[in-house]
């Protein structure tokens, strides 16, 4: 298979649900529902029922893995979908309704983590994740020896542009941020502490060593190129990019490999002041009612065979070593998947913190209004 | 109708009967679930997943901050432009329904209230598709533009410059544009309403005594029609107030509005007290509106 046909029935993972919000709202509702409600007399040998519940993104999975999964251990999975880690976060805040399996982000899992939600992870019941992850992925700061979390996909952010509509290749995080050049042709996330960090990136700083006087600068100069954007996009940059809307956007690297299969005429390129990484995790929120399967479960996404499939069908850099090596070659070595190590040196991990948050979203409201 | 209407007082035991269910409806899903909120209204966050109430007042402080109560009165400034715009092709729209032959009224009321078959997420969409810079207005714009630069080549004149498209989506137009075209049928139902009961041998009798059109329609049919008006821009303006899809949509960089800032507190920043004392900031504002609505309609029935 080659990569255009691969791609070509991926749709995106993140934007997809937000055109499709109230439909999702009532298929997570039914549908946890329905894994919650129902009375099923079969037991697995672990003493478990024969179900699983797992939250997780739109696109996010391999097209048969659930059956695939199903057919290896017996458990019927039910997925349900979220759009944004603010909904996974808010739907667990208040106790878990019954959610065995869930993924979120780096940030979240450190966020989650901090508020005692998450449930520890048992490695002797998970023993793909010491054969098959990349040694990068093992210990990570986000979550110290993985003890909440498994990797499940990575992805960076970086700039998508029309390659008809810019001069070269727009390699720096000034054309976003700081210039006039593409007046009325921008539009970056409107996630606030996305757009402080990068900023940070593009001053030279790290996005962990923001400062309240580093917020200062960067609002006003945020504000002073305001009117240079056009919109502020809620993680749907590649359809503004595909629909001509805007030449140049800040978007993940998945995302824009999508797109570029679609249309020839779209680059992207990480800046060479370096950027944000972000990693999806699998955890076990805590009050999980089939913990067993739920790790049973995490081990098989882990194996090599079933990583190959999710990645054939998601297309986002997988951590998952095994898996990666039994990928073509137009997947493994494409640069928009797989940046270069000498790019990805320049990347760092944001760390979760929950003062500087809302004080970048007090500054982003500024900025709005401004 | 009073006396159709028996007085309750009367009657305690079937109006319980019949009051009770929806009551207890009312009093666990809506005030129960409100109270909470306002409660956390007065608290702080204790914590990434906690709220301790503290009965603090620090986040009706920051809310009644100038950053805030700008984006309120910006929000109300949309509301109020969005109100007007409605009633100024609403009215129109209802007199002609009004006076439409019973065979077409039907119809016409059908057209009104046919987009809420559709929701309004999707409604919103289509608008988008419309009003893209390749969308279809465009398009449909750029057609003529080119169709005008034919013909003055044609006729021997210079042609016109190469067609640019127009800013339609991403500003404060798109989100008038959009909350207009989404309350307009909140407008147009209750003046039709009020429209449709007025005594019509009152405005022939104005027209037979020498008032012109406007001057009926100034004199005669707006104050009577009154009510309806009032109540229109009630159901209208309050919602349009509230709006949070459609500034996110289909606004800029410069659309947002309370509800969007109100949103964000409860996901973003995770900071659901101040969410919840901007949420009540605004429901206290839209309790000031119809209290004064109601106070204006005592006085009308005083006055007759």
């Amino acid at each position: 298979m080659d990569f255009k046909t691969l791609i070509g029935n991926t749709q995106n993972r993140r934007s997809l649900l937000k055109g499709m919000g109230v439909a999702a709202v009532g298929l997570t509702f039914t549908g946890a529902l329905a894994g919650c409600g129902e009375k099923e007399a079969k037991k697995l040998a672990n003493g478990e029922e024969a179900k699983l519940n797992f939250y997780n993104w739109d696109t996010y999975i391999g097209e048969t893995t659930l059956e695939d999964f199903q057919g290896a251990s017996g458990v019927d999975v039910n997925m349900t979908l979220f759009a944004s880690n603010d909904e996974l976060f808010a739907k667990l805040k208040a106790g878990n309704p019954g959610y065995d399996v869930i993924v979120p982000s780096n940030d979240f899992v450190e966020r989650m983590a901090a508020a005692d939600m998450l449930m520890p992870l048992d490695h002797a019941q998970i023993p793909n994740f010491e054969k098959n992850v990349a040694p990068e992925f093992k210990d990570v700061p986000y979550d110290p020896k993985r003890a909440h979390s498994m990797p499940y996909t990575w992805l960076t952010l970086g700039i998508g542009y029309r390659k008809s509509k810019v001069k070269g290749t727009p390699d720096s995080w000034k054309v976003l941020f700081d210039s006039d050049e593409y007046k009325g042709r921008i539009a970056v996330l409107s996630e606030a502490g996305d757009m402080f960090r990068l900023y940070a990136k593009y001053l030279g700083k790290s996005v962990n060593a923001i400062t309240a006087a580093d917020i200062k600068t960067i609002e006003a100069m945020m504000i002073r190129q305001k009117p240079n954007i056009k919109a502020f996009h809620e993680d749907n940059g590649q359809d503004l990019l595909l629909k001509g809307e805007v030449d140049v956007v800040l978007e993940y690297n998945g995302d824009m490999a999508q797109i570029m299969t679609e249309d020839e005429d779209i680059g992207f390129v990480i800046p060479k002041e370096g950027s944000q990484l972000n990693s999806d995790n699998l955890c076990i929120p805590k009050g999980a009612p089939r913990p067993k399967n739920a790790h049973a479960f995490i081990n098989y996404l882990l194996d090599a065979e079933a990583g190959k499939k999710i990645a054939e069908t998601i297309l986002f850099p997988t951590p998952n070593n095994a898996a990666k090596a039994l990928m073509p070659d137009s997947y493994k070595s494409n640069p928009i998947i797989f940046p270069s190590a000498a790019e990805l040196a320049k990347c760092e991990y944001a760390k979760f913190n929950p003062e500087l948050q809302a004080q970048y979203e007090e500054a982003f409201t500024r900025v709005r209004a401004a | 109708m009073a006396g159709l209407v028996q007085d309750w007082k009367a009657h305690k035991r079937p109006f319980a009967a019949i009051a009770g269910a929806p009551l207890f409806w009312l009093l666990l899903f809506f005030l129960v679930p409100m109270a909470i909120v306002w409660l956390y209204s007065f608290g702080e966050n204790a914590g990434p997943a906690d709220i301790a109430i503290s009965g603090t007042l620090d986040n009706y402080k920051r809310a009644t901050e100038w950053l805030y109560l700008s984006i309120f009165l910006k929000s109300l400034a949309v509301a109020a432009l969005v109100t007007l715009i409605c009633l100024i092709i609403g009215f129109p729209v209802a007199m002609a329904i009004t006076f439409a032959t019973p065979k077409w009224r039907p119809w016409l009321l059908l057209g009104i209230m046919l987009p809420f078959w559709t929701n309004l997420l999707v409604r919103t969409y289509a608008l988008m598709v419309l009003m893209g810079t390749n969308g279809y207005a465009n398009m449909g714009l750029g057609a003529l533009w080119d169709g005008t630069s034919w013909l003055r080549v044609a006729v021997g004149m210079q042609p016109l410059e190469a067609w640019t498209p127009v800013q339609l989506l991403y500003n404060n137009f798109a989100v008038v544009l959009g909350l207009v075209y989404v309350h307009l049928p909140f407008m147009v139902l209750p003046l039709y309403a009020a429209l449709d009961r007025l005594d019509k041998s009152l405005i022939e009798a104005s027209l037979d005594l020498g008032a012109g059109h406007l001057r009926t329609l100034m004199k005669i049919v707006v104050p009577l029609a009154g009510p309806g008006i009032l109540a229109g821009v009630m159901i209208t303006l309050i919602p349009a107030l509230g709006a949070y899809l459609t500034p996110d949509l289909m606004g800029g960089t410069e659309s947002q509005m309370i509800a969007n800032v109100i949103e964000r507190q409860f996901k973003r920043a995770n900071d659901w007290p101040f969410g919840a004392a901007l949420s009540f900031l605004l429901i206290y504002a839209m309790f000031i509106l119809i209290a004064l609505q109601s106070m204006r309609r005592d006085k009308g029935r005083e006055a007759h």
